[in-house]
């Protein structure tokens, strides 16, 4: 059964730990994501869950543990090659280019995963076929019809879809999404669930969210995060009838609906 | 982004290299030697600015130590002299190579730090330099090298009289800002600019920054070591005094009050700075006084420096 499960699954982490001082940030966390499907780990504040997306996409380095991205331990590679080897990430803070078009932040993306950049002649601003790829996905995000746009002069809902399409850009195969939702208002956070859910039926997305409307829509598979460790991990039904998950997260939330 | 500079400011900017073109004309025809003398040294120290403004602006590598480059490139052309070797070539290659070697071992350390570490790291690397030369007995110490005559290049390139100097170093620079415009334009140039807002998210989007920083270095400390080979060239004296520190923070005042990240702004900081420099000593004894209550004004009020200025005007 086990093995079965690791076979169809697209990222495989075992026994993560890792301390900042005393604090185990991540505590003994075993956790497999299957292939196409959308996993959410929730959890209250300080749980551990950008610690653990911080160290899956290579920004920090566990202490102990293996991960295994598509068949193959990823643990000694660092970030840049992790996002080639298709394992592309969304930040929790906002982290797209407010300097620069929304057009060229999307390039960016698509550049990223064209090879090397060592090329130092060619106007990129000419170069049809990254603005044609970077197109493609900013329409996926809507925002198409404002490509030319000066990131800094759009909404914050606008920047954190910029955001999702620049992970999207890079072609990975799978996206490590970090509070997708984070600071959004109701409108846009529906507008997110709708892009999400799209971009859910074509790849694996393994995201952290605060926002319960959100994960209980969208997500196939739930993990439960308390003080660094992974508590569940099941089918939304199941986790949101586990006495235990109820009493230490979800509250009495979930009894009233 | 850096603003594309192409655009709005580009009559400005023809303007300005068209005037640098007649300049030596003038001067020659109002029997001025010593502008024409001051300009070429301008248009020098404006060409290692410019390289400084690709890592600095561009990239927000801040480095305090650019100058040891132009220091290299000099005593490329000085050290060969000294032994009679005057071939041109000899003194180009060996400045690039030199620098290019030297900017790839200390960038290679150096970019493994940020912010005030990298500022600090640049500095004790050119101090190494200039404490190198300083101790130099056979190439003259801290009195200098005299250099006796120009390097020699085939016949076309002649650069014995001050006004063929002179074209050199406008022909220097012409390739300079055009080399940077592409390069800032293209997908290297646009790795750099990213990663100086933001090289985490940079990394996250599959660069692996290091790399493409430290190419960035070595270029800018190439160019740089080219003025150089112009500066032993035109000064025919030099001494381990122009690569110490002072002088590397200068080069970043005249970046950050020409316009950081603007592709003519360090040319402008270059060319103010020295003529004000001049034109205040004459004025009086106690010019520093002025000179930097000047600076620290321009530094303050001049947001985005002289190229924003030039840039409103033109609009």
């Amino acid at each position: 059964m086990k093995q079965n499960m690791r076979a169809d699954s697209v990222l495989f982490i075992r026994s993560l730990c890792k301390s900042f001082g005393g604090i185990k940030a991540t505590d003994d966390v075993s956790l497999s994501v299957c292939r196409g499907g959308i996993h959410a780990v929730i959890g209250p504040n300080g749980a551990g869950k950008t610690t653990l997306i911080a160290q899956l996409s290579g920004q920090i380095r566990p202490d102990s543990g293996d991960i295994e991205f598509d068949g193959r331990s990823i643990l000694r590679a660092g970030m840049a090659q992790r996002a080639r080897a298709g394992l592309a990430r969304s930040f929790q803070i906002t982290s797209v280019f407010r300097e620069m078009t929304i057009l060229e932040n999307a390039m960016l993306g698509v550049q990223g995963a064209q090879g090397h950049s060592y090329r130092f002649w060619a106007p990129v601003h000419q170069d049809q076929d990254l603005a044609d790829i970077a197109m493609d996905h900013l329409m996926t995000v809507g925002l198409h019809h404002r490509s030319g746009r000066i990131v800094s002069s759009i909404s914050h809902g606008e920047q954190r879809q910029l955001e999702v399409a620049m992970a999207l850009a890079m072609q990975p195969k799978m996206l490590l999404l970090d509070e997708p939702m984070a600071g959004m208002g109701k409108e846009e956070t529906f507008r997110m669930i709708e892009i999400l859910s799209s971009v859910g039926a074509e790849k694996t997305i393994l995201m952290v969210e605060h926002d319960m409307d959100a994960v209980f829509s969208l997500a196939d598979q739930l993990s439960v995060m308390v003080n660094g460790r992974v508590i569940a991990t099941d089918s939304v039904a199941k986790i949101r009838s586990n006495p235990e998950v109820q009493k230490s997260y979800l509250g009495g939330s979930c009894a009233k609906d | 982004m850096a603003k594309p500079s192409g655009t709005r400011s580009v009559k400005v900017y023809l303007g300005m290299l068209f005037l640098l073109g007649i300049a030596p004309l003038l001067f020659q025809w109002t029997n001025q030697p010593f502008l024409l003398d001051l300009l070429s040294r301008g248009l020098i120290i404006g060409i290692a600015a410019l390289s400084l403004n690709l890592i600095l602006g561009y990239g927000g590598m801040i480095s305090l130590g650019h100058v040891a480059y132009l220091g290299i490139g000099a005593y490329c052309v000085g050290i060969p002299a000294y032994y009679d070797i005057y071939d041109g070539w000899i003194h180009l290659s060996l400045a690039v190579v030199t620098c290019a070697l030297f900017a790839l071992i200390t960038g290679a350390v150096s970019l493994r730090t940020k912010g005030v570490y990298f500022i600090m790291i640049t500095m004790a690397f050119s101090q190494m330099i200039y404490f190198i030369f300083l101790s130099l007995e056979e190439y003259g110490a801290d009195d200098g090298l005299v250099i006796y005559a120009r390097s020699e290049f085939p016949v076309w390139i002649n650069m014995e009289g001050a006004i063929s100097m002179y074209y050199w170093i406008f022909g220097l620079l012409i390739l300079t800002l055009f080399f940077i415009h592409r390069l800032v334009r293209s997908r290297f140039g646009r790795v750099i600019i990213g990663s100086k807002y933001n090289d985490l998210r940079m990394q996250s989007l599959g660069f692996n920054t290091y790399g493409y920083r430290l190419t960035c270095y070595v270029i800018s400390a190439v160019i740089c070591g080219l003025a150089g080979v112009l500066l032993g060239n035109f000064t025919s004296f030099i001494s381990p005094e122009m690569m110490s520190w002072t002088r590397s923070g200068e080069l970043i005042f005249m970046v950050i009050i020409g316009g950081t990240g603007s592709l003519f702004g360090p040319l402008f900081g270059a060319l103010s700075f020295l003529f004000l420099e001049e034109a205040l000593s004459l004025i009086t004894i106690y010019w520093h006084l002025i000179f930097g209550g000047l600076l620290i004004a321009l530094v303050l009020f001049g947001k985005g420096g002289i190229d924003a200025w030039l840039s409103k005007l033109d609009k």
